[in-house]
Order: C-alpha cells, then sequence, then structure tokens
C-alpha cells in the first residue's frame, strides 16, 4: 500500500489567455472572454500531494511546517496578488492556462528535500480542476 | 470494477510528542501540536471499496453493512476520544494523520467482503489530507 499526504493552499491572481502564434480574431474564437485585453483573476487552490515513508520518529511523511514554507517561498510568494502574465518569467512566452500553470508549479515544486512530490491539483474555480502527476518513468 | 465510497466524521483530541527527544525537539518538530494540553479536530473519514456489483441486488456491498463496520470499528474507538490515550491500536505511536490512516486501515481492509479495501483518505482539516492506497508490496 501506499501512503500520501495533501495539502491545500490559496492564492488570488489575474491573468489573459492570449497566445501569440493566432490572429486577434482566432485568440478571441479559441479563449473567448478569457482573451479579454484588460485580463481577469481567479482563486486558485493548489493541492500538493507528498508520498513516502512515514517516519517512526515523527509519525509523519513530511513535517507540514516544512513544506508550508517551501511552499510559500516557491510559489505562493510569487503568485499571490500578481499578474501571472506580466510578473512571472515562464509566462511571458507561455499562455497561463491551468494546464501550464501545473507543470510550472510542480517543476518549481520536484525537489522539495523531504518527500517526493507526487501529485499538483490545481482548482481554478469550484468548477475546473487539473492535475500533473510525476511522470510513470521517473 | 466500480468503487463505492462512504463518507464519516469523527471528533477527537491528540497530541504529537515522542518520548524518545526532549522537550526542546519535540517543540521544534512538531510545534503547536506539541502543546502539553492537547488540541483536538473534527475528522472526516472516506473509505473506498472496490468491487464487481453483485447482478441480483446491483451493489458492491451493502452500504449499511460499511456503514456498522465503519461505527463499530472506527466511531466506537476514536469518536469523542483522546488518540493518546484511548485507542490502544496507536499506543506507542504519534496520532499523526498518516498513523491514524494506517491504523484505520489496518482496522477495516480484513473485514470488507464483498469487495477490497481500495482507500482510506482522512481529513484532519478542510486542507490537509492523507491517503492510503491500495498496492503491491509492502509500505512504502
Amino acid at each position: 500500500m501506499k501512503v500520501s499526504l495533501s495539502r491545500k493552499y490559496a492564492f488570488a491572481a489575474s491573468h489573459r489567455l492570449h497566445s501569440a502564434s493566432f490572429t486577434e480574431a482566432e485568440n478571441q474564437r479559441l479563449y473567448g472572454k478569457c482573451n479579454n485585453p484588460y485580463g481577469h483573476g481567479h482563486n486558485y487552490t493548489l493541492e500538493v500531494t507528498l508520498t513516502g515513508p512515514v517516519n517512526d520518529q515523527t509519525g509523519m511523511i513530511a513535517n507540514l511546517a516544512d513544506l508550508d514554507a517551501f511552499v510559500k517561498a516557491r510559489v505562493l510568494d510569487d503568485f499571490d496578488h500578481r499578474s501571472i502574465n506580466d510578473e512571472i518569467p515562464a509566462f511571458k512566452s507561455k499562455v497561463p492556462t491551468t494546464e501550464n500553470l501545473c507543470t510550472e508549479i510542480f517543476n518549481r515544486l520536484h525537489d522539495f528535500p523531504h518527500a517526493k512530490l507526487e501529485r499538483i491539483r490545481i482548482e481554478e474555480t469550484s468548477k475546473n480542476s487539473f492535475e500533473y502527476s510525476v511522470p510513470a518513468t521517473e | 470494477m466500480v468503487t463505492l465510497t462512504r463518507k464519516i466524521e469523527f471528533a477527537a483530541s491528540h497530541r504529537y510528542h515522542n518520548p524518545a527527544l526532549s522537550d526542546e525537539e519535540n517543540r521544534r518538530i512538531f510545534g503547536k501540536c506539541n502543546n502539553p494540553h492537547g488540541h483536538g479536530h473534527n475528522y472526516t473519514l472516506e473509505v473506498t471499496v472496490a468491487g464487481d456489483p453483485d447482478p441480483n441486488t446491483g451493489m458492491v456491498l451493502d452500504l449499511t453493512e460499511l456503514k456498522k463496520l465503519m461505527e463499530r470499528e472506527v466511531m466506537s474507538r476514536m469518536d469523542h476520544r483522546h488518540l493518546n490515550f484511548e485507542v490502544p491500536e496507536l499506543k506507542g505511536k504519534i496520532p499523526t494523520c498518516e498513523n491514524i490512516a494506517l491504523v484505520i486501515w489496518d482496522l477495516l481492509a480484513p473485514k470488507i467482503a464483498p469487495g477490497k479495501l481500495q482507500r482510506i483518505r482522512l481529513y484532519e482539516a478542510p486542507d490537509l489530507f492523507v491517503d492510503v492506497t491500495a498496492g503491491n508490496g509492502a509500505r512504502t
């Protein structure tokens, strides 16, 4: 059997879905209201899942204080109350869909030193959620 | 294969403290969870059973039976209890969400039939949960 620990975090950020590969009309058609030139925002929920052995001394997969500090430094400090397109370098050239957010945030958290990062799940709204897991070959 | 999930809530108190460590180390590792007087949570437990629906009943297993099992094995042991002092299965273990979920797994897994225990998800708070999931081999 496998044991995993999941912790949820919240951040609020603005974005605009617009791809330089398409014309204005194509962007409009593809992204609809998400292509609004002035952008818009969401309250995102980030769920981080770790796996690993349960430490005999502590009864924990990882200390939550360590995870909280890591997620704050690697993700929340950069993303919370920011414009993703304008303030996160990775999204200068990538469209800030929640799919792309998942991989960006996974890569930012991938080297958490105390347990293995298994999955990232992001809710863009209460209706939309996206997941990215560690590739099976790793 | 189909899975079915049943949810219950229980309230319990606990304290994280490892007697093998100094008081100072305990405070450093466990923070406010090391408060000598303990504290408590409303836990939410989801139990997921996998199996094929019986052609006669259309059920993987009878939900009433699963409810009774969860009442007997989990609620009667843990609800409105102090997990450090009143749950023998947790004796000598720190009652973290990980360890409680593993104890619940061991209590339920051999008693689920028909079907097989697929997953235990234990929420300690809305922003924190542990999954124990069926898989091959030893605990990882």
